[in-house]
């Protein structure tokens, strides 16, 4: 059966597992934090969330580490809401 | 609750293309109902902006070790608990 790239479960690797922990840099609170509030106000749920990250795209999904994929997600989902407007946060990082 | 603790249950071995919570390693594979948790919105819908209604039930199910992976020394009386919606759960014969 083919897995998607999040189905991570029973796919073969000799590469160990990384345990280890890192500090969390403060874009990273945040992003936890505007999740956190987008699921408080019943703006996006956790559900959400998950497929959002799920429809990236694999190549993406493997470079991106653990709170880019949140943000990619909330990005997604929430242009799809018309919450952001296509392309808005790439052009506030612009400007 | 359709399925009963301690009944053998198979993990439907379908494909979903959406957003699902069943992992791909447990589909097809033979288990048995350790505990029924009680029925809970549905992710398969919420992911998609709805309410996730009708609320589902949910189920404990566990696997023996050898059933789910290879069989490696050391792990034969080793389990797998995994939490499982009842639509995707069929019966055994």
């Amino acid at each position: 059966m083919e897995h998607a790239v999040h189905d991570r479960g029973g796919w073969p690797t000799d590469e160990r597992i990384d345990r280890s922990e890192h500090e969390l840099a403060d874009w990273e609170l945040l992003t936890d934090a505007i999740v956190g509030a987008l699921g408080e106000s019943g703006t996006m749920n956790v559900d959400e969330l998950r497929r959002g990250i799920e429809s990236m795209p694999p190549a993406e999904y493997e470079r991106a580490s653990y709170y880019e994929r949140w943000l990619f997600s909330v990005e997604t989902v929430l242009t799809e809401k018309g919450v952001l407007a296509h392309g808005e946060v790439d052009r506030r990082l612009a400007g | 609750m359709r399925y009963r603790v301690g009944q053998q249950v198979r993990v439907a071995p379908r494909p979903h293309d959406g957003h699902h919570r069943t992992p791909g390693y447990i589909k097809g594979k033979i288990g048995r109902v350790e505990r029924s948790h009680a029925s809970f919105t549905n992710p398969e819908t919420r992911a998609y902006g709805s309410d996730g209604l009708p609320e589902q039930p949910l189920y404990l199910v566990v696997f023996a070790y050898g059933d789910v992976w290879r069989e490696d020394a050391g792990h034969a009386s080793d389990r797998i608990y995994v939490d499982v919606f009842e639509h995707w759960l069929e019966e055994t014969a």
